[in-house]
């Protein structure tokens, strides 16, 4: 499990860098989002809800069933639309209004 | 090393759900300076990263504080302390409230009432729980926050605490934290054993992997009394991803069966424990994979699933989707997780009086670090926070300013030449890296202490051969070096897990008998035996564990640290 940086979309804004809960992500020497250590991440998606540039995806590792499929999402005020990234170049979006509780 | 220092009246060492909610009740306190110091940002740190589920302890209609009492103290198969659970039992719905107050969503019924899913839980939408909590504590005041700063020792003399000592995990700066009290919210300890997915994937793992039992560790280390660490946490989850399983079982009220499709949980018990216990044993009698029977739940259902899962352990909806085949369409693989310690959920931790006082005076506990109380979850650490910040505000009404011992000032001394020490520059190639050791002991601990590999089964020999491996790793880790205040970090919470491991292992050689299935399974005592029905407690003692068995606190005792 773990987070890959798209660096061409990533500004060095540093938003994920202060929130993630393991410290995992600094900013390398040309001012880019990297992960320290990415098999140490949680899989919290903390860093990806953060940045408002949409530069960091999420996917499984192999290990745990991973078979090339990332998720990312854009975050406002009211609304999580998570977007599911097939290998092939499929996509899914699922959008969740903030103001709304679980049915389960 | 730069050194930062910082004083303050009542200092919380970990801003989590339990240290937030504390600073929130002692922004009522205008005349204290409180500080709370996490070693991350507060935004996202601790277990509730991700978001939760559902609110789990809560008093549903018709039902009572000793309800939920009487469900922990049964679930725990009486080894959890009734004072605590009832103290804490009659806040969790305030808690809830004020978890509303703060702006998290409640499902409500067409009264406007919160929506129950069985007997215990409240549905919720959970996944800005954790920026909700930090903004309530950023809103005091009086409350200072001090955030990546990674807590390593207590400040102690005279079994008296007067603050804490730590580093800069982004800045490298030593820190020193004088306080008149303080209360320890660190959350539990995970990664002491070889964890599910071993490889590439180790942290995606259910308990928060970067809470390593600092907490414990530190009150270990000051000499404080610690209680029933050899119960154990497993977690039944879905495999792989290792989310929870509570929303499809309790929510959509799916059974545990066996690769033939037979319900098979109401043949080992419904406790937490037997759960695990279960499915270990249908897997050990070849009738495995074992799965939550969610076939043919529907099209919407599937989809309120894919939803619940995102908005507190996203991996799982994206297994789903990456597979191509939903909970409707196949049934859900369930696996044990590996062993932590957990006082949240088990009752493992600081021995706590029903104020929530340590054995050290001045120190408070909450959460998951604090023990005798079970089945505390988000709520039951909101009520131990607040109760922690009462008593930490009560003890410095009765106990003015004095002077500090010297002792304190040559332990912060030594505590901060410990960390430039490893920063320091080797001499010699060193063979060994902290990530090594970190292996190693995750192994002993599988193999030799009861890990996933034997079923969480182990017997006193093999507990030997535990103690005399970790005791052996023990020295390696004044010999690491760090380049970065990053990689300090990782000796420091390797450190933490080895004095947590130590403990855990005399406590489980204490307990002779097999009090929880899957918890403390033992091989050579594989009954409850009824002199065993005690409280196994330990304390540190010029470098050895001592074990005392303490007698049970039953209904309508209540006990307190006299001597505070
Ligand atoms: C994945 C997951 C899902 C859960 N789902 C639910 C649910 O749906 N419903 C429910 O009611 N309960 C749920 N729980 C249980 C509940 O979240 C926990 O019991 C509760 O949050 C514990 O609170 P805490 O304050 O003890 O620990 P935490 O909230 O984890 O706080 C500990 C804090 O201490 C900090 N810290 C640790 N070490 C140090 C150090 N050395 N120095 C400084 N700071 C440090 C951490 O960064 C963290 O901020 C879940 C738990 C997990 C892990
Ligand atoms: S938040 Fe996004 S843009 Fe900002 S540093 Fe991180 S990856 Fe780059
Ligand atoms: S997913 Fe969570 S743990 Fe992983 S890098 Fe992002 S913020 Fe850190």
């Amino acid at each position: 499990m773990s987070i890959s940086i798209d660096r061409n979309r990533c500004t060095g804004c540093g938003a994920c860098n202060r929130v993630c809960p393991g410290n995992l992500l600094a900013l390398d020497a040309e001012g880019r989002a990297k992960s320290r250590s990415p098999r140490d991440c949680w899989g919290c998606t903390a860093c990806l809800k953060a940045c408002r540039f949409g530069a960091i995806a999420y996917f499984l590792g192999a290990d745990m069933g991973g078979r090339g499929t990332t998720l990312s999402v854009a975050s406002t005020e009211t609304e999580h639309a998570w977007t599911f990234t097939r290998a092939d170049g499929g996509t899914r979006t699922i959008v969740i209004d903030r103001r709304t509780a679980n049915n389960y | 090393m730069e050194r930062i220092v910082i004083d303050t009246d009542v200092l919380i060492i970990g801003g989590g759900t339990a240290g937030c909610f504390a600073a929130r009740t002692l922004g009522a306190r205008e005349d204290l300076r409180v500080t709370v110091v996490d070693k991350a940002a507060i935004e996202r740190s601790g277990c509730l990263a991700a978001g939760v589920n559902a609110i789990n302890a809560y008093i549903t209609r018709g039902r009572t504080p000793e309800f939920y009492a009487d469900y922990a103290m049964d679930d725990a198969n009486g080894i959890a302390r009734y004072d605590l659970l009832i103290s804490m039992s009659e806040r969790l719905n305030r808690c809830a409230e004020a978890l509303e107050d703060e702006g998290l969503v409640f499902l409500k019924d067409a009264e406007g009432r919160y929506a129950e899913r069985g007997t215990r839980n409240v549905k919720i939408n959970g996944e800005n729980i954790k920026p909700l909590l930090a903004r309530a504590a950023r809103r005091q005041p009086n409350v200072r926050v001090v955030e990546r700063v990674n807590v390593t020792d207590l400040l102690v003399a005279g079994n008296r605490v007067y603050g804490a000592c730590g580093f800069g995990v982004e800045d490298g700066a030593a820190y020193v934290l004088r306080a008149r009290a303080v209360i320890v919210a660190t959350g539990g300890a995970a990664g002491l054993y070889r964890p599910n997915n071993p490889g590439f994937s180790r942290h995606k793992m259910w308990y928060a992997p970067f809470n390593t039992g600092a907490g414990y560790a530190m009150g270990i280390r000051a000499g404080a009394e610690m209680t029933s660490f050899e119960m154990r946490f497993i977690a039944l989850r879905c495999k792989d991803t290792i989310a929870p399983t509570g929303t499809i079982a309790q929510g959509a009220h799916a059974k545990q069966v066996n690769a033939a499709g037979e319900v098979y949980e109401t043949a080992y018990g419904l406790r937490t424990s037997e759960r695990v216990w279960g499915t270990v044993e249908e897997n050990r009698a070849g009738r495995g994979p074992c799965y939550l029977r969610t076939r043919g739940i529907g099209a919407a259902a599937e989809e309120d699933l894919y939803r619940a899962y995102l908005n507190m352990a996203p991996a799982q909806t994206l297994k789903w989707v990456e597979a191509g085949a939903g909970p409707d369409a196949r049934d859900v693989e369930i696996e044990g997780t590996e062993p932590y310690v957990v006082g949240g959920h088990t009752a493992s931790g600081y021995w706590v009086d029903v104020h929530r006082a340590t054995t050290v005076a001045g120190l408070f506990a909450a959460g998951d670090v604090a023990g005798g109380a079970p089945q505390k979850y988000v709520t039951g650490a909101l009520a131990e926070g607040e109760i922690a910040a009462e008593s930490a505000a009560a003890f410095l009404d009765a106990h003015p300013a004095g002077a500090v011992p010297a002792a304190v000032e040559d332990q912060a001394e030594a505590i901060v030449a410990g960390y430039a020490a490893h920063l320091g520059v080797t001499t010699s190639r060193a063979p060994v890296v902290t990530e090594q050791v970190e292996e190693a002991m995750q192994k002993v601990m599988d193999e030799y202490a009861g890990g996933i590999s034997t079923g969480y089964r182990y017997n006193a020999r093999q507990l030997e051969r535990a103690d005399e491996e970790i005791r052996s790793l023990a020295p390696l880790v004044d010999r690491l070096r760090a380049r970065t205040p990053f990689e300090l970090l990782a000796i420091y919470e390797l450190r933490e897990r080895l004095t947590v491991c130590r403990v855990l292992i005399a406590h489980m050689a204490a307990r002779k008998e097999t009090r929880w299935h899957a918890f403390a399974e033992r091989t050579d005592y594989p009954e409850a035996r009824p002199e065993f029905e005690a409280y196994v407690n330990s304390r540190l003692e010029d470098g050895d564990i001592r074990i005392v068995l303490r007698d049970l606190v039953g209904k309508g005792e209540c006990l307190e640290h006299l001597d505070r």
